[in-house]
């Protein structure tokens, strides 16, 4: 059982989640440059946070065409878990396996601090040992982590109950509060907290720990 | 091959709130110009491609402008196209 976190050029997370998932959590980890196709051996991916490919154009916008994406696409077709988080999310938008879409933050500021959070479901395996309403806190570090989409997305995202986290005091703007979201089947999921950050409580918090550890669980 | 010069423009679609915009806004505001009533922030591609026809160039950009360029979620986008004149040797 093994994870692989890719590597952008411009990530800046991902040793953060080789040391939460694999010196944390022992989970063996390994990393996978942007011009690799290889996920064979792998039971989950993280798109960490980062500015890929500096972000030019809009967040994600360029990581999107990344050939170890296309690998990616297969493997979520398949039911292999993918979390993307921070430009991660970002990433998973571009892409399409998640609706909707992240820009400037409402303050134009970029926010740095703790956020906190709420479960808004635990229908999907990474959230699956909380109960609805139960509070996380978990680090935010984002100038563009305001999300946006339409009001039918909103419907379907609700009818779907793919909301999976919201904002507490939304920091940013997003619409309805939106910290978190997955698709329908519940093996991806997208959200701009940082819960790398949040797994050593001599950093300031476990709270992060439950949703590396779901990559396995 | 004919050569067409290209400016796409990007900008947030009109249900998203553009905070950058409002900021620049209230700055017009303090410069003394009164009576903005809006002011949005987009972006500007330039770009020269070769294509065999009007028709050709317009379908490559439009795959661009839908699918790089701009967001569809969140941004709308307008195209301007023109020919290059070609100098023979």
């Amino acid at each position: 059982m093994s994870i692989g976190v890719v590597v952008f050029p411009g990530s800046n997370c991902d040793r953060d989640v080789r040391w939460a998932a694999q010196g944390c959590l022992d989970i063996p980890t390994r990393f996978l440059w942007h011009e690799s196709r290889d996920l064979n051996g792998l039971d989950a991916v993280v798109l960490p946070g980062g500015f890929s490919y500096g972000d030019y154009l809009r967040c994600g916008a360029i990581a999107r065409f990344a050939p170890v994406l296309e690998s990616l696409v297969e493997f979520v077709a398949r039911g292999g878990r993918v979390l993307g988080i921070c430009n991660g999310f970002q990433v998973l938008t571009e892409l399409g396996l998640l609706p909707g879409a992240l820009t400037r933050n409402r303050s134009l500021h970029f926010i740095c601090e703790d956020a906190l959070l709420t479960v808004e479901s635990n229908r999907t395996p990474w959230l699956k040992g909380h109960q609805r309403k139960d509070a996380l806190t978990l680090p935010i570090a984002h100038g563009e982590g305001r999300y946006q989409c339409s009001d039918q997305t909103l419907c379907q995202l609700q009818d779907d109950d793919a909301i999976a986290l919201r904002y507490v005091n939304n920091p940013n703007g997003s619409v309805a509060d939106i910290a978190g979201i997955t698709n329908k089947t519940g093996n991806v999921l997208g959200l701009m907290p940082h819960p790398e950050r949040a797994c050593d409580p001599v950093i300031g918090g476990v709270d992060g720990r439950g949703l590396l550890q779901s990559l396995l669980g | 091959m004919p050569r067409f010069h290209a400016r796409v423009l990007i900008s947030l679609r009109p249900s998203v709130l553009d905070p950058a915009g409002e900021a620049a806004r209230s700055a017009a505001n303090r410069l003394g110009v009164e009576g903005i009533s809006k002011l949005r922030i987009g972006k500007v591609v330039d770009l020269e491609l070769e294509a065999d026809d009007e028709a050709e160039a317009r379908k490559q950009l439009e795959l661009l402008s839908d699918r790089l360029f701009a967001n569809p979620v969140i941004e709308d986008w307008s195209l301007e196209l023109q020919s290059v004149a070609t100098t023979t040797a």
